[in-house]
């Protein structure tokens, strides 16, 4: 294990450390506990659109996956009585499904064609939703879901919310670190050599496309229960953006960006709440400024020095790789639109 | 019938109205272990050859055969499944990565573990690192890079990359080898070093399919040697017959004698 997976993982368990014990300090607070369980919740979608990033590419239809698992649930739960705990795996099941079929179509894109087009993924999926009839009840969206757990406390959902964080980083912890995470980070170095040595990098795409659509649509689908509805309105291309920025803001190169970037944005959007208007132009200027001056995200604030001498070859940034250039690139004129 | 273990009949390729192969035939017949080499003057066409002797370009026309099988216009990595391997002069994926860890990642045909397993970090995910790691361990030997092993790629020079390139085109137990410009860029020694490795790869019984421009190890190592000019293949033979061709001079008029190592 080298530093920079340490680095990772005391981040990633410090954080889950945080979560278990935070409730018996603000465990009175509705509202503290509802915005921890709101970032919880986001790192699990979060994560996908990470995982993502190791093929190389920019997911930003995540949103629309989380849709997909949300809407999955509230239709079984609510028109066929089905139990969450079963709903939430298929929801995951089911956003693989759709995202293995669409991802094995488009996914051959690269850069800034495979963004766009799945921004319009997003709205195409949001749309579909708002136009489903019956069965979707459009515009209306489907209320009134049953939670989970009997009683008035939140800190079950809370709790819930927490193992579901701990469930998102061990798969992708597990798939970075292990030999698929390779394949994953040959694909996007030098798709050629990888095919060379044998790798069917179409598959492999897919398959990471898949497990990051399952990954939103577990979150889609406790964000169903945790606000007892769902609306087409949820998760729109906004939210997508955001999950992207949670990723550049927490930094590619570890897995707990992912996290660190959706706590880190979600609790700043709160404590910017009473700037009302101002506060996309907030959010806006601080993500430029992000961008600019923290090209690898918080988690890697201090990797210069960790790399040490080590790292001559590679002046400035560690490991700059070709995706991630191109990967901070595109969202500095992405936000600045 | 054919005992032929590559064969490429009649293969061309166009671009537009440029036509880089124009009806290339070349077959590896006969014992497992020659070294067997593609050379021209630039631009002749012979990268653009490989690529499609490697399933990285679909041959406008003509097919190619291994071991009689047709793989024309099957995607690469079914061909390395099937045991031809094209390796690549840019060979640093991974700049973190260890020699040893490049190898035992391409080892990815020879997995027993399924994806799952390698999540879940079965038993079998294991075993599979332990045993990876070994035959990686024994190629890295052969290529005569086990003292580097340990050492990140990004520390090796372009010597030992150029190596761990091929050692990594190993790693997917070919049965033919195809290394592109294999010594383009190495100062004599490294070259010379590349050379005999090369050899001692042959003689471990792949066949070797070489595209260079150092005549002099061309010359050296080759048994057989196919000289493509403006897309066509104009000569064949032994080192010793290309030499003295008078089609094969004429090609390479005008350029230096030294290159041509006469």
């Amino acid at each position: 294990m080298n530093t920079l997976m340490k680095r990772d993982l005391y981040v990633a368990l410090a954080f889950l450390a945080a979560l278990l014990v935070l409730p018996l300090f603000i465990g009175h607070s509705r509202y503290l506990l509802s915005v921890l369980m709101n970032c919880a919740g986001l790192s699990v979608v979060a994560f996908g659109v990470w995982l993502t990033f190791t093929i190389g590419r920019i997911n930003i239809c995540q949103a629309g996956f989380a849709l997909i698992g949300g809407y999955t649930t509230a239709i079984l739960l609510s028109r066929y009585g089905l139990s969450f705990w079963l709903a939430l795996p298929l929801s995951a099941v089911v956003s693989a499904a759709i995202g293995a079929l669409i991802g094995s179509f488009i996914l051959k894109l690269r850069g800034i064609y495979f963004s766009m087009l799945t921004i319009s993924l997003t709205e195409a999926i949001r749309l579909s939703f708002l136009n489903g009839g019956e069965f979707t009840q459009g515009s209306k969206g489907i209320t009134g879901l049953p939670q989970p757990f009997a009683g008035d406390s939140p800190l079950p959902m809370y709790y819930l919310a927490v193992v579901l964080l701990a469930l998102g980083l061990l798969v992708t912890w597990r798939v970075h670190y292990s030999r698929l995470g390779r394949i994953f980070r040959a694909m996007r170095l030098n798709e050629d050599l990888a095919e060379s040595f044998g790798t069917n990098v179409w598959r492999y795409r897919v398959t990471a496309f898949a497990i990051a659509c399952a990954l939103g649509g577990v979150g889609g689908s406790y964000f169903a229960v945790f606000t007892q509805s769902v609306y087409p309105q949820s998760f729109t291309v906004e939210h997508s953006i955001y999950y992207m920025l949670f990723c550049f803001l927490g930094g590619l190169e570890f897995v707990s960006g992912a996290i660190v970037g959706a706590f880190a944005l979600t609790i700043l959007f709160e404590l910017l709440s009473q700037f009302q208007q101002y506060q996309t132009l907030v959010y806006g200027v601080l993500m430029i400024s992000v961008i600019l001056l923290l090209p690898n995200g918080l988690m890697a604030v201090r990797s210069a020095r960790i790399e040490g001498p080590s790292g001559r070859r590679t002046p400035s940034r560690p490991a700059p790789d070709s995706a991630r250039a191109e990967a901070t690139e595109n969202p500095t004129t992405g936000s600045s639109s | 019938m054919s005992t032929a273990i590559l064969e490429a009949r009649n293969v061309t390729k166009r671009f537009g109205g440029l036509t880089a192969n124009e009806d290339v035939n070349l077959v590896l017949s006969g014992a497992a272990g020659q070294v067997v080499s593609v050379i021209g003057p630039n631009g002749a066409g012979k990268s653009t050859f490989f690529k499609m002797l490697s399933g990285f370009l679909r041959p406008s026309s003509g097919s190619v055969l291994l071991h009689g099988q047709d793989i024309t216009g099957m995607p690469p990595h079914r061909i390395a499944r099937l045991g031809l391997v094209r390796t690549f002069q840019e060979t640093t994926i991974f700049p973190d990565l260890t020699a040893m860890e490049h190898v035992s990642l391409a080892h990815q045909l020879h997995r027993e573990a399924s994806d799952l397993d390698v999540v879940l970090g079965t038993s079998r995910a294991r075993g599979d690192e332990k045993r990876l790691s070994a035959s990686a361990a024994d190629i890295l030997e052969l290529m005569e890079l086990s003292s580097v092993a340990d050492v990140a790629a990004r520390h090796l020079p372009q010597g030992l990359l150029r190596l761990l390139g091929i050692a990594m085109g190993l790693a997917t137990r070919p049965q033919v080898l195809l290394l592109g410009e294999p010594y383009a860029g190495l100062n004599p020694e490294e070259t010379n070093r590349a050379v005999s490795i090369t050899r001692k790869i042959a003689a471990s019984g792949v066949s070797v399919l070489l595209v260079e421009h150092d005549m002099k190890a061309v010359m050296a190592i080759s048994d057989r040697v196919h000289v493509l000019y403006f897309g066509k293949k104009i000569a064949e033979g032994t080192p010793e017959e290309i030499r003295n061709d008078p089609k094969v001079i004429e090609a390479y008029l005008g350029q230096e004698d030294e290159e041509l190592g006469l």
